[in-house]
């Protein structure tokens, strides 16, 4: 999604964008971004929540208006108002994607050899 | 505080974030605010799988489930008069429950209408863009960058609409 922000952006568009990712808006270069601590798939707030939604939404439109070169990243304070572990749970689909299935050998192993490199770091010499 | 983007993260999937691979690319593209908020005309492009189930084919699960390091970069086309009902999501990455019980979470077209009413925008453009948030791994956006982009880019300007609000997912 940066990469489509910027292309609007370059064709003449004023653009925000609002994610729970910051830290890729961040990398790649976003004109601007809104970043909100809310569960994936539920990026402006929680079905049936109006209020919630429109909140998000004038905070975006206020980054819109005020940020004044490319690149600016506001961070909202809203909170997400489900505790995190049940929130971590919901948004996931039923099943892992395709490629987290196929890659999850090797993503395990990576998992276990920073922990590993860790441990061998903490260890007194 | 900033927002931290692996909260809601399990570690499996914070894990292979942490492994694709992006790289910076400057300089970064401005297009300053042409008129004030209240006579400006938006448009809403997500990458949250949405599509007009009525009259649109949902995108392509198919394929990816059967070669996972590729993303369907299609766009759908969504219409302002769009209903809860006719909205579908297709997106193997998320749980698709939410949008389909209120497609304002990802393309706030109802939020929008009701800012038009309030005064806080000028208007609302008749179309939006969904895309599906996963292109491939490694990712592979030179679609979106060469054909797609440029094309919702050229509606929404043919339309009159001078800002965009995008939602990744």
């Amino acid at each position: 999604m940066p990469v489509l922000a910027r292309t609007l952006e370059a064709a003449g568009l004023s653009t925000i964008m609002v994610t729970p990712m910051p830290c890729w808006a961040e990398k790649i270069g976003v004109p601007r971004t809104l970043a909100v601590a809310f569960p994936f798939g539920q990026t402006l707030g929680q079905p049936g929540n109006p209020a919630q939604q429109m909140e998000v939404i004038l905070l975006a439109l206020k980054t819109l208006a005020e940020l004044d070169a490319p690149g600016g990243v506001v961070h909202a304070s809203a909170v997400w108002p489900q505790p995190v572990k049940g929130a971590v749970k919901d948004w996931q689909p039923a099943e892992a994607s395709p490629i987290v299935q196929e890659m999850a050998p090797q993503i395990r192993s990576l998992m276990r050899q920073r922990r590993d490199s860790m441990r061998s770091r903490a260890k007194p010499d | 505080m900033p927002v931290d983007s692996y909260t809601f993260l399990p570690r499996l999937i914070a894990a292979f974030y942490q492994m694709v691979e992006v790289e910076s690319e400057l300089p970064i593209p401005w297009t300053s605010l042409s008129r004030p908020l209240s006579e400006s005309k938006f448009g809403l492009v997500t990458s949250g799988g949405l599509f007009h189930k009525v009259s649109q084919p949902p995108f392509d699960l198919e394929r990816e489930r059967a070669e996972p390091t590729w993303g369907d970069p299609t766009y759908r086309i969504i219409p302002s008069s769009i209903r809860q009902d006719e909205i579908g999501v297709s997106h193997l990455h998320i749980n698709p429950c939410w949008a389909e019980s209120d497609f304002n979470i990802l393309l706030p077209i109802n939020r929008f209408q009701d800012l038009i009413d309030q005064g806080g925008i000028g208007a609302l453009a008749e179309h939006h863009f969904s895309f599906m948030g996963y292109q491939g791994y490694p990712p592979d956006t030179s679609s979106w960058r060469e054909l797609y982009g440029p094309q919702v880019a050229s509606k929404f300007l043919s339309e009159g609409v001078n800002c965009v609000l995008l939602t990744p997912s």
